[in-house]
């Protein structure tokens, strides 16, 4: 899932700034499983907001909406009929996807109650984990399920450095080395020779630097 | 001279402060009319909104009562109601409404004088805290 | 094009030496000059460090250039932490342009460590793919795109760094076997302190017969103090000191001549290790101890 967390709420309270009614609008999706941005912290943040009005004697009206997912035109769709004229801002909790997609649809300020962090999963209830860097093309294959472009500090695809210590990572003695995790998985699967291969510069133009990417699937299309 | 009568909100866990509150009063203890009772089927149902609501409706002080540690009847509802309400004070501490109007106690079924203490304490604490920064209107009366 | 000297030395048998010095944090290259004059001819050749711990210093290319104008051979350091395989290619190009022969192909110190923690860190490419770029620029007169590199070719003496001190250890000797794969021709290591490792370390390298397809050039580093030896041993990832050297710095009435003394012990226990080719001393913010220890091992006119 799409990991996110909330921003500090004197934040979201500038970013605001004088609003009269905001509409914050949750998204069903990711964001829900990992507790930030559901119908629940959708309630919590717009209490927050009014309290910290009513403590400033500037009160705020909040208007609360999750959709099922703010990454999809059919949903996003559905909001229409609570962006009324007297809404100021909208406060989207969703993703960065989410934020844009409202952007997009609707003529008004839209501005983000998260930050997006990463594509991860959970390891345990409130704690969620890095797992994807979203690179394009996968290696994970190459590297026994551990994926060294986001688990290494140093992205290495011949690892580990020289800073590999009793399995930790150099840069923080919490982060484990993902190579020593690679070098441990392959040895138990008996393919350590393919750790002895090198690997090539990785090839980054299917990642993130050439503008937005696009996945289009002809067989899926609608239009005739 | 004048007194300050705090609007306080007690959430009662139905297994323990609830009855705890009974038992106070079969044995005629005193404690502030200023308390108003929530029961809850836990305290485990506590929920940060909620706290939130209590406070923007007026309250100028939320406590939340469960069971002694390691006797919820739901096994493990006061602890989860205990980091919920640490999360909350942090909250009302950024609004600057003050971490100190919100508290969770523990006790059991049969603590009534507890529950008269932790009321007759909390008011005191809220009373010296002063009206909620919210409530600015509040009830002052002339004290007699 | 004359060659690296430095490359010379090794293949006619030499033990080499190696020095260091870290360019500073301002745009004066006098302090680089100077230690280069005074360690021109106690040692073969000088590593100039690039950006160590992600601190920002007087670039490696252009202190390799100082170094090379006062009379002694420079190591360029080059990581690939801060720059992507564009400007990586296009600095090998203008350091050999420059005069510069030898580079060694680091990935650099995590900029976490650094004065500016909130950069972007590149790694376009890990350190082994570079030792391959520097090498098929070389060998192949390829760029690393496929391009051919129409014209002088840059011919550099390419080193790597070891580290037999880090974690997995039973792949220490697979990576450097690796990098020597990838076209490394020296290898220098982290800095020696646990000698027992370390032999275990050349055992498993010669049993690969890795001493015989590059020259290994084993590092060392005088201590200053107990304090220091206690800091590189809690502190410093990937350097493991050992009680005893920690106990003689503490008992010692002069903790600097006891530094300077373990040191010359460690490079003459170094020079017996069949497959060691040389010493690498860094004595970071101590250079001038250097030619002492040079002149104590006897290593001096050699």
């Amino acid at each position: 899932m799409i990991v996110a967390e909330s921003k500090p709420l004197t934040e979201v309270a500038n970013l605001i700034d004088n609003a009269k009614k905001v509409l914050i609008v949750g998204c069903s999706g990711c964001v829900t499983v990992c507790m930030s941005g559901g119908q629940k912290e959708v309630g919590i943040l717009a209490s927050k907001l009014r309290l910290l009005r009513k403590k400033e004697g500037n009160p705020l009206e909040t208007v609360e909406v999750t959709l099922t997912r703010q990454c999809d035109p059919e949903y996003v769709e559905t909001l229409k009929k609570y962006v009324t004229d007297d809404i100021d801002v909208i406060i989207s909790m969703a993703c960065g996807v989410g934020v844009q997609f409202l952007a997009e649809r609707y003529n008004k300020w839209v501005v983000p109650g998260l930050n997006t962090k990463f594509a991860g999963g959970t390891t345990e209830h409130g704690v969620w984990e890095e797992r994807c860097g979203l690179c394009g093309e996968c290696i994970l294959y190459k590297t026994g399920g551990i994926c060294p472009i986001i688990r290494c500090s140093k992205s290495l695809l011949n690892g580990p450095c020289g800073g590999s210590q009793e399995g930790k990572c150099e840069i923080n003695s919490e982060i484990p080395c993902a190579w020593q995790l690679i070098y441990d998985r392959m040895q138990a699967l008996g393919r350590l020779d393919l750790l002895m291969e090198i690997q090539p510069p990785k090839d980054w133009s299917k990642s993130r630097d050439g503008g937005l990417r696009k996945v289009v699937r002809e067989d899926v299309k609608l239009d005739e | 001279m004048t007194v300050f009568e705090p609007k306080i909100i007690a959430f009662c866990c139905y297994y323990c402060a609830y009855s705890a509150a009974d038992l106070a009063g079969s044995m005629r203890l005193e404690y502030p009319a200023n308390i108003k009772i929530v029961e809850m089927p836990c305290s485990g149902k506590t929920d940060i909104r909620v706290l939130l609501e209590a406070f923007e409706r007026g309250a100028d002080g939320v406590y939340v009562l469960g069971c002694m540690e390691g006797d919820c009847h739901f096994l493990k509802g006061n602890l989860r109601a205990k980091r919920r309400v640490q999360e909350a004070k942090k909250i009302l501490e950024e609004i600057g409404i003050s971490g100190k109007r919100l508290e969770m106690f523990n006790l059991s079924a049969a603590m009534g004088p507890r529950f008269a203490k932790i009321a007759n304490e909390f008011t005191e604490r809220i009373r010296k805290l002063g009206p909620s920064p919210l409530n600015k209107n509040s009830t002052i009366k002339e004290e007699e | 094009m004359n060659n690296s000297k430095m490359q010379q030395l090794l293949s006619q048998g030499k033990f080499l030496v190696t020095g260091e010095i870290g360019p500073p944090k301002h745009a004066n290259p006098e302090r680089i000059i100077k230690h280069a004059t005074e360690l021109k001819d106690y040692v073969d050749a000088i590593n100039l460090t690039d950006n160590q711990t992600a601190v920002v210093r007087l670039s490696s290319i252009a202190a390799s250039v100082h170094v090379l104008q006062a009379g002694v051979e420079p190591i360029m350091q080059m990581t690939v932490r801060d720059r992507n395989r564009i400007a990586l290619q296009s600095d090998l190009l203008g350091a050999y342009s420059l005069g510069i022969r030898n580079v060694l192909c680091l990935s650099g110190d995590h900029q976490s460590f650094g004065n500016h923690p909130m950069a972007k860190n590149v790694h376009d490419v890990d350190s082994i793919q570079l030792i391959q770029i520097v090498k098929n620029l070389r060998d192949k007169k390829i760029f690393s795109c496929g391009e051919e590199l129409k014209g002088q070719e840059p011919r550099f003496f390419i080193g790597a760094a070891a580290n037999p001190f880090a974690d997995p250890f039973e792949f220490r000797v697979l990576r450097l076997e690796k990098k020597i794969n990838a076209g490394a021709d020296f290898i220098q290591t982290q800095v020696v302190f646990d000698m027992e490792r370390f032999e275990q370390f050349m055992a498993m390298v010669r049993k690969r017969g890795l001493h015989k397809e590059a020259y290994i050039i084993a590092g060392v580093m005088p201590l200053k103090s107990a304090r220091a030896a206690k800091f590189m041993q809690q502190s410093v990832a990937g350097i493991t000191v050992p009680e005893d050297i920690i106990k003689r710095m503490e008992r010692a009435d002069d903790p600097k001549q006891e530094g300077i003394a373990i040191c010359v012990e460690q490079i003459k226990h170094l020079q017996k290790i069949e497959g060691v080719a040389g010493v690498h001393i860094m004595a970071v913010m101590w250079e001038d101890i250097i030619p002492t220890i040079v002149k104590e091992a006897g290593l001096h006119n050699r």
